[in-house]
């Protein structure tokens, strides 16, 4: 077989994969979010937090606490990374600088996972493991219950309670990542991936040089930072470290797990709103979005135009031989369509049009799928802004799934879309203003301005994968995207739970004659126009004079 | 109970607080130990602590999933082994500092090193000069030819930076060839009517248009093949593409004393082709490759 047909066989046995996932997985989550049983581990653990599981929370109370869980994640990963030095399995490693710790403790809680740092030279065992690998659970299943707050909130009448915060986390973990987890996790040992709490390991090498091996639990932090799109490589070279992603099989497995929770979700949203059909409807569009841009990546990259690419016959720099361009160019894709982050080759090597897709993707506000969670709720809110102007067209109340789409519930989708592009864009917009910081640039001219706009959009959409070239470990980048990364969290997150809380309040009103069918390809379609259309309108300029200007040079 | 007098701010957080303690001994001891646990199994063990592999005399010599060097102390290659790819990590496969190159696709112009240090830093070498120069050397010590676009003969990018009266309009007032530092010769002699000339160090040429030079070499299809001359991701590949490893069979033979044939058969053999036939690409492991000739023929 030659690399563009197993390249072909290799995205339609993924797509096949994603497609038999789609219901088991989504309506086993729909189950664990609308089980009235608790399991006994799971009282266990409410016990030792201290809260009541039978009582739900209104909007405002859930936010909180999902601010509060989060700001103790920060202040707890902050000081943990403080004191490593004194603690266990730090490897000789020294405390980690201030400006540094603040970064990466919002980078994980954020569910962004950028990494200002190399791992292996910066963390220990105990650090990966019990600080940044806890925060790959926990904050996959923040998005994950916010999402379900929201999906509560159509399904749910006359009412201000939208769940509880801490049962929908604990499920989230107990049920549904901690099992998928601990079974990937053995099968990536079985690919070669390693788990053990080794420190470096001198060896003389077969030409008598020397070599350091590294260790660590390194397998079971690759399984969750995969299924919880997190993206936080245990080592700086991330999913192309052999350690981390192995074999071929194995790249095709850690693909799969970033996508399966975001691909499943519609189910669980169709389910809990009583019609399968909205979720199918979601679910579509999403695949739309995916297929259209992987279909443009996996183009740009076999075309391997630019005077690099060229040179070499291929867009080989910054891949593995094991994984292929074509393979690479899905991981990359994947990677950036959802919140992962988590690399297999470097993208700041693609070519100038791949990179742009890539960039495009994350400034889709990663709705297809997007993150564990986050991609979904952003989807919602954008078909609120569909129906919103479609009814604008047909001159008719908005609705959606019933609910009432009135002056309320567009303002929190406004604000919603206009937190991302202002944190990337005024971002970015000062760092180039600022002349130490443009020196941090490795490339320079429309190359060096791509690297900014990625390293901002990356942290805005919380996606966390780099054009790695530019110097970010300083601490003006440092503060600058630590901000980037909770603002562009915490905000559209407030403004969803507050939707949620004003659609929970309405009485459904009964469909007519009139009502626009939101299940049907017709709105399918709008929903895919009015996401390209928004973003294309918000980030052409920028995009123009980065990556477009060094594709057309 | 006091708790209940607390503010429920105050409540909240300690609930928060509470519930990531939790949390972290469920998911960052208790899993990773119990996964740790499985790892000790018959089967995964080996797996687990980093796939180590020794040489014929018995002792360790790396994992058969990190690549590694087969250069002499001068960093040259031995040629009865077969080499690895190029490598970011370090001063290459470094497995304590991991690393791509993360140089762009028009990374073209190089920044040469100050005469009055002594150091000669490759990371000042643009990405293309590092492909040119990586696949000469490779077709010099094959004897196949290494030519490959945009490249010059002396195998730096082949890159001029034009100058115009108009800056981007008008007649051509200067050329020159911005990766060869004087007294070089430039590739070419004239463009378009306008001599070429070499260029000098602590010279800013950015008022010309960068223009690269395609030349005759090949790009697709060039006997040297795209991962020999190319960084990968994680800089620590153990894998090279078989076509690599063929292009090394006759010097590794004529090395070892071996006959061509029969070493070609033996890379033939240990081609890993793609999972399920579609996963990813062929590759042949260099350091098992290197380990089993070091078994057989010395």
């Amino acid at each position: 077989m030659g690399t563009n047909a197993a390249g072909v066989v290799f995205i339609v046995s993924m797509v096949l994969a994603l497609a038999l996932t789609y219901r088991p997985l989504g309506d086993h989550m729909a189950r664990v979010y609308t089980s009235r049983k608790h399991l006994r581990v799971e009282r266990g653990i409410y016990r030792l937090v201290g809260v009541d599981p039978d009582a739900e929370q209104r909007w405002v109370v859930y936010a909180r606490s999902v601010l509060a869980f989060s700001l103790v994640s920060i202040l707890f990963l902050y000081l943990f990374q403080r004191v490593q030095n004194h603690l266990l399995l730090a490897l000789g490693f020294p405390a980690v600088k201030p400006a540094l710790a603040w970064n990466t403790a919002i980078s994980f809680t954020t569910n962004t996972n950028w990494q200002a740092y190399s791992g292996e030279s910066t963390m220990g065992h105990l650090v990966q493991m019990a600080g940044l690998g806890v925060q790959n659970f926990v904050s996959a299943a923040v998005g994950i219950a916010v999402v379900i707050a929201l999906v509560r909130g159509f399904a749910r009448k006359n009412t201000d309670q939208l769940g509880n915060f801490w049962v929908d986390l604990v499920r989230t973990i107990v049920r549904i990542l901690l099992p998928i987890c601990v079974l990937m996790a053995i099968v990536l040992i079985a690919g070669g991936a390693i788990q053990n709490f080794h420190g470096n390991r001198s060896v003389t090498t077969l030409t008598g040089g020397s070599q350091s091996i590294t260790g660590g639990p390194v397998a079971s932090q690759e399984a969750i930072k995969e299924l919880g799109t997190n993206g936080g490589g245990f080592y700086n070279a991330n999913s192309a470290h052999p350690f981390e992603n192995p074999t071929t099989w194995t790249n095709w497995l850690e693909i799969y797990l970033l996508l399966a929770i975001g691909f499943s979700l519609p189910r669980t949203f169709g389910k809990m709103v009583g019609s399968t059909r909205q979720g199918l409807a979601i679910v579509a569009v999403m695949a739309v979005l995916a297929l259209g841009s992987l279909g443009a990546n996996e183009a740009f990259q076999a075309l391997h135009h630019g005077t690099v690419p060229t040179a070499v016959g291929a867009a080989r720099e910054g891949t593995e031989t094991r994984f292929g361009v074509p393979d690479s160019a899905l991981f990359a894709t994947g990677t950036t369509l959802t919140s992962t982050g988590a690399v297999d080759s470097f993208h700041d090597s693609y070519t100038s049009l791949g990179g742009a897709t890539l960039l495009f993707n994350m400034m889709l506000g990663e709705v297809a799928p997007g993150g564990t969670g986050s991609g979904l709720y952003g989807m919602l809110v954008l078909a609120v802004v569909t129906v919103f102007v479609a009814g604008l067209m047909i001159g008719r109340t908005p609705e959606y799934l019933g609910k009432k789409i009135g002056s309320r519930e567009i303002k929190f989708a406004s604000l919603y879309f206009l937190t991302t592009p202002t944190i990337v864009l005024v971002g970015t917009g000062v760092a180039m203003a600022l002349p130490g910081e443009r020196a941090g640039m490795l490339n320079s001219g429309a190359h060096g301005l791509s690297e900014v706009l990625y390293a901002f959009t990356s942290a805005g959409n919380n996606n966390g994968s780099a054009f790695a070239g530019i110097t970010v470990n300083t601490d003006w980048y440092n503060t600058a995207l630590g901000l980037a990364m909770a603002f562009g969290r915490f905000l559209p997150m407030i403004f969803v739970l507050g939707l949620a809380g004003s659609l929970a309040r309405q009485q459904p009103v009964p469909a007519t004659a009139g009502t626009l069918p939101t299940h049907r390809p017709q709105f399918a379609g709008m929903l895919v126009g009015v996401t390209v259309i928004i973003v294309a309108l918000t980030y052409f300029p920028a995009l123009a004079l980065g990556p477009l200007a060094e594709g057309l040079h | 109970m006091p708790s209940t007098r607390l503010p429920s701010v105050v409540r909240q957080h300690l609930a928060a607080f509470r519930a990531l303690l939790v949390l972290t001994v469920l998911t960052g001891i208790a899993y990773p130990l119990l996964i740790t646990g499985v790892a000790q199994l018959p089967g995964l063990k080996d797996r687990a602590n980093g796939s180590l592999v020794k040489n014929a005399a018995g002792q360790v010599v790396g994992s058969s999933e990190i690549g590694q060097l087969f250069t002499d102390d001068k960093g040259n290659p031995i040629p009865k082994y077969f080499q690895s790819r190029p490598s970011a990590a370090g001063d290459g496969y470094d497995p304590t500092s991991t690393s791509a190159s993360n140089l762009g696709p028009e990374s073209i112009v190089d920044a040469f090193d100050d005469p009055a240090t002594k150091d000669t830093d490759e990371s000042k070498q643009s990405l293309l000069t590092q492909v040119c120069a990586r696949s000469k050397a490779i077709g010099d010590t094959e004897g196949v030819d290494g030519r490959r676009p945009f490249c010059t003969a002396a195998g730096v990018g082949a890159v001029l930076s034009v100058f115009r009266t108009e800056g981007t309009t008008g007649p051509i007032t200067r050329v020159v060839s911005i990766n060869e530092e004087c007294p070089a010769t430039p590739f070419m002699a004239t463009y378009q009517g306008v001599k070429v000339e070499c260029a000098e160090y602590g010279k800013d040429y950015s008022a010309g248009i960068t223009v690269p030079i395609k030349g005759p070499g090949r790009g697709t299809g060039n006997p040297v093949p795209p991962d020999a001359v190319t960084a990968s991701g994680s800089g620590l590949d153990p894998d090279i593409s078989p076509a690599y490893a063929y292009l090394q069979v006759n010097r590794v033979a004529k090395a070892r004393g071996l006959d061509p044939a029969t070493l070609h058969r033996l890379v033939h053999d240990r081609i890993d082709g793609r999972a399920l036939g579609f996963m990813g690409e062929p590759t042949v492991n260099v350091l098992n490759l290197n380990r089993a000739l070091d078994a057989t023929s010395r």
